[in-house]
């Protein structure tokens, strides 16, 4: 398991201040803030590579805090992949395993395993200029992972890659902790990649955790206006509990009574995902509590999917497949009705 | 290599190509005309000369000495310039380049000042047997001296251009700092240190004011020769046609080796 204990890091203009985050075994867990967030400097400050105003960081009941890098068996892999220019990709990839007394035919061995695991075992000899930031990653990849770190830090490691290649590195990245189960830790400012990937996210807001959690609690359960907002909920609203019956209660957001379930009661925020508001011309029969009347105020087309903006009053957004869009017929000014349950509304 | 898509003779590409030309022909034409004019017999007499022969010499070897202790010494610095940040750094960088600035007669003075036999340095290392004063020892300092910060300036360029995120990367994968400046840092440097090395090299053997100062005659070999640049200027007291074969071949080695070794550093770059 790793600790990370109020962990204070001074990046000049601003700080990175009493992070806490517990990292267990095998986990692969996200650190999801926006650019320029400090989210390097927190991985390079947990290797032993940036100092730390105070905290502590230990592995396994181990506290490393301050040992130096080369002693903390922590791995890192940074955007940019940072390979040895100067090496073959066979010399990268044994680097960390040239500092051990392993026989030639050992490190040989370990580097092809390697090698064949991220499907560059055709690369070994070439220089890490002639390689695509695909093939790079794989190889920073295996250099780190080699060596089998207690952890495996990984900065932004999708980021400068184009979409497809992203994709089956995504892939890649998966099924490496699945098969080697090395605890991770990888920062990024993708939201989806946050989700796809992680056991659980940490999101990273103005130098402190906002919240930690799994990506569903993330995207459903925010606990605090900025992350309802951070995690797209889009429909984001304060109001008043005016009744509350075992569980269930009415809220006022000023123009209309939303039913949700909780226990909270006086001032409250509610969230709402787009994607669990249903949307039709007609007033639905069904057991949801909540149906609304209201006209379409905004369109937007993103594609595959439409975002249609309903005021009730309030305005509420809500995420519709390209198809229904069509079969709807859909146009501003229109009136539809709104539809959701009383479970979908995230009360915090 | 960039390329000029499109040249065209207009007005200032003609003012500038000729001006180009003008500066060239400048640069080249005496070195040209003084390695050539005497016949390679008399260039191969000359260098048979025992005076001749032991100045060049004890001027390469010097040079060579002076350019190792610049490694041993400059590097390190070089290191520590390019990678920290601390107050009067720049105060330091701008320290380093006096010597290109002073006239080295004036440096051979302050040399001669601080390891002269009677002065504090002197007396030191007197006391474990290298004296300065005219010996070769105060030729590799005056060398030292003067042509220091073409090997610091390149050397901290070149560390400068390997990527931080490189070493960090070494450390974790469980370099001490020691093997990561070896293995990684350097390895990256060091073509730029291998080219200060050669400007230092060079500007060693040119050098003639601090040394004149410092060691005018120095025993070497059995022999009492001068470094070349002051071998040429005594030559020419007894008149042109006496300096110009000893000019010629100073000239003429210098640039041999020049050429070799930069064809060494640069060897690659067009693969």
């Amino acid at each position: 398991m790793i600790a990370i204990k109020d962990l204070t890091v001074d990046l000049g203009e601003f700080m990175l201040r009493d992070i806490t985050l517990d990292i267990r075994d095998s986990e692969y867990f996200i650190i999801l803030g926006p650019t320029a967030a400090g989210k390097t400097v927190l991985l390079e400050a947990i290797a032993g590579l940036y100092p730390v105003v105070h905290g502590e960081v230990w592995i396994n009941d181990r506290e490393i805090t301050g040992i130096s890098p080369e002693k903390r068996k922590i791995g890192i892999v940074y955007q940019d992949q940072s390979l040895f220019p100067h090496l073959s990709v066979a010399q990268n990839i044994a680097f960390g395993l040239s500092f051990r007394k392993l026989s030639r035919d050992e490190v040989r061995s370990r580097v092809d395993d390697m090698a064949h695991m991220l499907g560059i075992a055709h690369l070994l000899e070439r220089r890490p200029n002639t390689l695509s930031g695909g093939e790079k990653q794989r190889v920073a990849l295996g250099r780190a992972l080699v060596t089998n770190p207690d952890m495996l830090l990984l900065d932004e490691p999708l980021s400068a890659l184009d979409p497809e290649t992203k994709e089956s590195l995504q892939r890649v990245l998966a099924e490496v902790h699945r098969r080697l189960g090395v605890t991770t830790m990888h920062v990024t400012h993708d939201f989806e990649e946050s989700m796809v990937l992680g056991d659980r996210v940490a999101v990273l807001h103005q130098g402190r955790i906002a919240q930690v959690g799994t990506p569903e609690q993330i995207l459903r359960q925010p606990n605090s206006e900025f992350m309802a907002h951070f995690s797209l909920s889009r429909n984001v609203f304060s109001g008043k509990v005016v009744s509350q019956d075992e569980g269930y209660a009415l809220v006022d957001i000023g123009g209309v009574q939303l039913a949700a379930m909780t226990s909270q009661e006086e001032q409250v925020h509610l969230s709402l995902r787009p994607e669990d508001v249903l949307l039709s011309l007609e007033h639905l029969g069904s057991s949801a509590r909540n149906s609304f009347p209201g006209a379409i105020a905004d369109i937007v087309d993103r594609g595959s999917v439409v975002y249609v903006t309903v005021t009730l009053p309030p305005d509420l957004t809500c995420m519709i497949t390209r198809q229904s869009f069509r079969d709807l017929g859909l146009q501003r000014g229109m009136t539809v009705w709104v539809t959701f349950k009383a479970s979908s509304v995230h009360v915090f | 290599m960039f390329r000029l898509h499109s040249f065209r003779w207009d007005s200032m590409n003609v003012v500038f190509v000729v001006l180009g030309v003008l500066i060239m022909f400048f640069i080249s034409f005496p070195l040209l005309k003084t390695v050539l004019s005497p016949s390679p017999g008399t260039l191969w007499n000359t260098l048979l000369q025992d005076e001749v022969y032991y100045s060049i010499l004890l001027t390469i070897c010097a040079a060579v000495i002076a350019t190792l202790f610049g490694l041993l010494f400059g590097v390190p610095l070089a290191y520590l310039l390019a990678r920290r940040n601390f107050r009067g750094k720049s105060l330091l960088e701008g320290l380093i380049d006096v010597p290109i600035v002073i006239p080295h007669s004036a440096a051979g003075v302050a040399l001669l000042f601080v390891f002269g036999q009677q002065f504090l340095l002197g007396k030191v290392f007197h006391v474990i047997g290298i004296d300065f004063f005219n010996t070769i020892a105060g030729v590799i300092i005056a060398m030292m001296f003067v042509s220091l910060p073409f090997l610091i300036d390149s050397a901290k360029e070149g560390f400068q251009g390997v990527d931080v995120k490189l070493e960090k990367v070494a450390r974790t994968l469980g370099a001490s700092p020691w093997r990561s400046f070896f293995r990684v840092s350097l390895p990256l440097a060091a073509r730029s240190i291998f080219s200060g090395s050669v400007m230092m090299w060079a500007r060693g053997i040119s050098e003639f004011g601090a040394i004149l100062i410092l060691a005018y005659h120095v025993p070497f070999l059995g022999h009492n020769p001068v470094v070349a640049p002051i071998l040429v200027a005594d030559r020419f007291n007894y008149g042109l046609d006496y300096t110009l074969p000893v000019a010629g071949l100073v000239i003429l080695i210098s640039l041999v080796i020049f050429i070799a070794l930069r064809m060494i550093a640069y060897r690659g770059d067009r693969a």
